[in-house]
């Protein structure tokens, strides 16, 4: 079996390794016993093990005892990590052993903070051991140089697999692993991740042709259980909201009572506002900070040198901190708002105390009462080691578009070779070569159903068959696009004649007038104009209004695990009794006034609001499917109630529940639920979605037919970009089986809409609908009520904000005229 | 005629210009129905082309986009005259790019109306072998036709070159595009290309050229809507 022996075996630490070991006063754990084992019979190995495990050291003992050994030239180990910052951590980290154990090792990162010329000179004398991020290997393989460097290649480490595996960047890595094994076929690979729940399909992932049977799995011993309480402040919760204020002062006592707390909050936009709260009960001036991922880099860094410095008390952090630094002087995480899922909270735990034998210490704070219940869910969920499942897609192909770009400015290659190569990476291994030519083709020339650039191509296939790049200003392209992550489009942020503060996105910058204030990088900022692509403020004093930056990207959706537990919370009344007395009250409240949402059913209530012309009909419905499948739900329903006469006016989709909104009443619920919903009207409102433009934008920039644009930089002349919507409305028109076409389906219908979990959800509910006609809104109903009108208004209603423009500008003048 | 003056089509709105009723309609093209004549601005056929040559291979379908889109306006209306307003090639070698069905389309639709190219900055020479008369300016009664606005300009110009797009905020939400812009003087219509982007109007390139507030017809879906310039606010060109 390829499940290690954790035993004594043959001795395989040189002696200067015990010796360290005792220094230290350490003994080595037995999975990085294992590791070495793993190292010395050649195979390849997975690592599983909770943070604070000594798991980068178990990855990195057979290359520092190897290196110890034998004289070696050349690469030896690459070390790929998701974070910059944490391979620039890791290789301080290594510099201790090699320096207390005087071993010959060079080590350096490459990242995109590395300068030009250690880059250049990397590629001619590569050291011992390279600590990079995906983007940056993919670029380093586009060198002619990568087969020479790579030739001598023994291990690849890869950190946080499990941060990895499931997103582009995943893809983009396996491919690069393909091509690394093509260079070394002997090098050995390893993979380090945190407790997953579906280890073999990380194994799969890992594995040379998908085959998960050669990757050996070893298995950290579980560190101490996290003591994890919710906190509720003199037992209250409020009806809505997520930001948490309420108890705001509890978490600055916990924070004052701390050596080092993390205080994780889910969007960018609640880190300011939960930031700037604190400050005003900083009364003892403790050393609170701010961490997400739109402030500017060397912010992030002081924060993150202070951080390890140990000089912070407290900082209010995004997810921009989930993963990373080791920081042992952290004794408290406070998650403020709902957790989302097991996973991400344990994950996020584990940044406090990243030491054994400890417990980590966290905090849960739910900013209202279903959050409550998502809560204890996921409290539950970690006590009972039932993770969230992640899945992993088949591979993409406007990242294969972008693979075989770099690999054409690596080297001529031959198109036979290279598909057999790409097909040995996990999410390419089903990978058809009718997909393969067809990218193929649409890197040369745009694979354009209309061959109009026969003569503009990027990749041209010579007299021996093999392809190759045709200029070098093609190549130089390429490795200025390079990259899976594709941000919204962003204006930096700028004092006029000073430091740049950060990024905004373009979409909230756009909407706002000079003299407008709001909260970024933990400071009020006056909007005065814009420059090209920046923003420049002033400081602003306190301001009677503040408006409240928005970000696409922030908001995960409640994952399907929690979501089964609340549901099963709320079936069963017997656990209500340890719950606060505000949760108990409301959930025997909506019991007597309305029903309680039974399981494997579906409830749907229906009431009136308002009076006169003012009356709506809302239709409220418990689903618990998570934010992303609400709004695609949302966007169906509303569809099919204007086909059936109903007059929809608007929805709202929380995580838990689904609103909408109408002038008529919905007599009959169970047709707007039907399963026939995907069919009828998806494909219709898909592609004329925002959420597809958004998803064309994407897959357009990862295969390299948009450029990306740098926020803050000056365009030069007149280097003006096409949109991306303009050249989706024509390609959909006029070519809508093209390559870009499929990608940007694939990737909307995915993650973004998640209309598996949609689609799961209605065929469940088919027929077990129960549908509840009220006087008045119920208990449960509160809590999205009272978030309608904060949901902005979505994708093909915002014609109707014109309207709405005109008919107050046609209101005003004839108010004036009259 | 009478047609013409009859109740409005979906889709479009009236406007009045050194006394002239135009109208405005929502594919971004202008008809004045008195004279019979359609205008539509900065066409930029094969600038998917210009780019492709340079490595950006945005899909070819640009002037068929265009094209189609023009055919049918110009059912839509039976105009005599179709003036188009300058930059109707993306650049000097884009009628050689012109793929063979795209040509046949474009000698079909210019030959049966009285087609007027205007010179426009990235066309200063328009393709002779399409037909048409080529001039810098065009007068008729009291409104003249030209690629760009410039100075105080004469009342009744009608002009394009700026790509005029319009920005409204509401509800956190914000709406941006292509519009005709007019004061009592001039009218410049917005960029009638597929692949054309904009500026705003409120940028001073633009604003310099009204009289302040001045009329913003924004191009809807399936409608014109009618604003101001004091109700919108500023934005980034691109």
């Amino acid at each position: 079996m390829a499940i290690a022996a954790v035993q004594s075996g043959p001795l395989l630490l040189p002696d200067a390794f015990e010796r360290w070991f005792a220094a230290k006063g350490w003994q080595p754990h037995p999975h990085q016993r294992a590791m070495l084992e793993a190292a010395q019979d050649g195979s390849h190995a997975l690592l599983v093990a909770p943070t604070g495990g000594g798991k980068t050291l178990a990855g990195f003992l057979p290359t520092l005892t190897e290196l110890s050994r034998i004289d070696c030239h050349g690469l030896h180990t690459l070390y790929v990590s998701p974070l910059k910052a944490l391979a620039q951590d890791i290789a301080r980290n290594l510099e201790r052993p090699i320096r207390d154990m005087a071993l010959d090792i060079k080590t350096e990162t490459r990242t995109g903070d590395t300068s030009a010329k250690q880059k250049l000179s990397q590629r001619v004398v590569p050291p011992h051991i390279l600590l990079t991020t995906p983007e940056s290997l993919s670029l380093l393989l586009s060198y002619p140089e990568a087969a020479t460097i790579f030739a001598s290649l023994k291990t690849v480490i890869i950190d946080e697999l499990h941060a990895f595996a499931p997103t582009k960047r995943g893809q983009l890595l396996a491919l690069a692993l393909s091509r690394i094994s093509a260079i070394a076929p002997a090098a050995r690979r390893v993979g380090l991740s945190a407790t997953i729940r579906d280890v073999d399909a990380y194994r799969r992932w890992l594995a040379p042709g998908g085959d998960g049977g050669r990757v050996r799995l070893v298995t950290g011993t579980a560190g101490a259980e996290p003591e994890i309480r919710i906190l509720i402040p003199e037992a209250r919760i409020p009806w809505a909201g997520h930001l948490g204020r309420h108890a705001l002062s509890e978490i600055y006592r916990r924070i004052a009572a701390h050596r080092t707390t993390l205080v994780f909050v889910n969007t960018r936009a609640s880190a300011e506002l939960v930031f700037q709260e604190l400050w005003h009960l900083n009364e003892d001036g403790l050393e609170i900070a701010l961490h997400h991922g739109s402030l500017d880099r060397e912010h992030r860094q002081r924060v993150e040198a202070a951080m390890a410095a140990g000089t912070l008390r407290a900082v209010v952090c995004t997810s921009s901190l989930d993963l990373g630094i080791d920081w042992g002087d952290v004794d408290l995480v406070i998650q403020l708002g709902a957790p989302k899922g097991a996973s991400r909270l344990l994950q996020r735990i584990g940044r406090a105390n990243h030491r054994f034998d400890t417990p980590s210490k966290a905090l849960l704070v739910p900013a209202n009462r279903f959050e409550f219940l998502e809560c204890q869910a996921a409290l539950e969920a970690v006590r009972a080691h039932d993770l969230d499942a992640d899945e992993i897609g088949p591979g993409t192909l406007d990242v294969l578009a972008q693979h075989l770009m770099g690999l054409a400015c690596a080297a001529p290659f031959d198109p036979g070779d290279v598909f057999a190569e790409v097909t040995q990476a996990a999410p390419y291994h089903t990978l058809s070569r009718a997909d393969f030519d067809r990218t193929l083709g649409f890197v040369e020339n745009g694979g354009y159903a209309l061959k109009a650039y026969a003569r503009y191509r990027r990749i041209k296939r010579g007299a021996d068959g093999r392809y190759f790049a045709v200029s070098s200003k093609v190549e130089r392209q390429h490795r200025l696009n390079a990259g899976t992550i594709v941000a919204a489009p962003t204006l930096a942020v700028q004092y006029r004649g000073g430091r740049k503060l950060g990024e905004v996105e373009e979409y909230f910058a756009l909407s706002l007038v000079p003299g407008d204030v709001f909260p970024f990088s933990g400071r009020l900022l006056r909007f005065k104009g814009l420059r090209e692509t920046t923003l420049i403020v002033s400081a602003a004093r306190q301001a009677q209004s503040v408006r409240v930056p928005v970000y696409a990207g922030g908001k995960l959706p409640l994952s399907t695990n929690l979501a089964d537990r609340v549901r099963g919370l709320i079936a069963d009344p017997r656990q209500w009794g340890i719950f606060p007395k505000d949760v108990h009250e409301w959930l025997h409240l909506q019991r007597a006034v309305s029903t309680l949402p039974a399981p494997g059913r579906l409830l749907v209530e229906t009431f009136p609001r308002g009076s006169g012309p003012a009356r709506r009909q809302f239709l409220v419905a418990y689903s618990f499917e998570g934010r992303n499948a609400h709004q695609s739900l949302g966007l169906l329903i509303t569809r099919r109630m204007e086909r059936l006469g109903l007059k929809p006016l608007g929805f709202v989709g929380s995580d838990y529940v689904l609103a909408v909104w109408s002038m008529e009443r919905v007599e009959d619920p169970v047709p707007l639920f039907a399963s026939d919903l995907l069919d009828e009207e998806l494909r219709e409102w898909m592609a004329e979605s925002a959420l597809m433009k958004r998803s064309f934008r994407n897959v357009a920039t990862i295969s390299g037919l948009l450029e990306r644009k740098y926020p803050g930089v000056e365009k030069t002349g007149r280097q003006m970009t096409v949109s991306s919507d303009l050249i989706y409305d024509v390609l959909r028109r006029y070519d809508p089986e093209h390559l870009l076409m499929d990608a940007a389906w694939a990737e909307a219908g995915g993650r973004l809409t998640d209309l598996d979990r949609l689609a799961g959800f209605l065929n469940r509910v088919e027929g077990r609908i129960d549908h509840k006609p009220l006087r008045k809104i119920s208990p449960f109903a509160v809590p999205v009520m009272l978030e309608i009108g904060k949901e902005a208004v979505y994708g093909e209603a915002l014609d109707s904000i014109l309207l709405e423009e005109e008919a107050i500008i046609r209101d005003a003048t004839e108010t004036g005229h009259g | 005629m009478d047609e013409a003056r009859g109740p409005l089509r979906e889709g479009c709105r009236a406007l009045n210009l050194a006394g002239e009723e135009l109208i405005a309609d929502c594919s971004g093209a202008l008809y004045w129905p008195a004279a019979r004549l359609l205008a539509v601005a900065d066409l930029h056929f094969e600038k998917g082309s210009s780019y492709a040559a340079r490595g950006a291979l945005l899909p070819p379908y640009d002037t068929r986009a265009t094209l189609d889109r023009l055919a049918a306006v110009i059912a839509r209306y039976a105009p005599e005259t179709v003036v188009a307003l300058g930059d109707s090639f993306h650049d000097p070698q884009a009628e050689a790019r012109l793929g063979g069905d795209d040509f046949e389309t474009l000698s079909r639709v210019a030959g049966a109306v009285n087609w007027v190219w205007i010179r426009g900055n990235h066309d200063p020479e328009p393709p002779a072998r399409l037909g048409g008369l080529v001039r810098v300016r065009l007068s008729q009664g009291p409104l003249c036709f030209v690629h760009e606005a410039a100075g105080a300009g004469a009342a009744g110009e009608v002009s394009g070159h700026y790509h005029p797009k319009a920005a409204v905020r509401r509800r956190g939400r914000t709406v941006v595009r292509p519009a005709f812009i007019f004061d009592d003087r001039r009218l410049i219509l917005p960029a009638f290309g597929a692949y054309t982007g904009g500026l705003d109007v409120l940028d001073p390139a633009i604003a310099a050229l009204m009289r302040q507030p001045f009329s913003v017809f924004m191009t809807g879906r399936d409608r014109i809507y009618a604003l101001t310039s004091d109700r919108l606010h500023l934005r980034d060109a691109g």
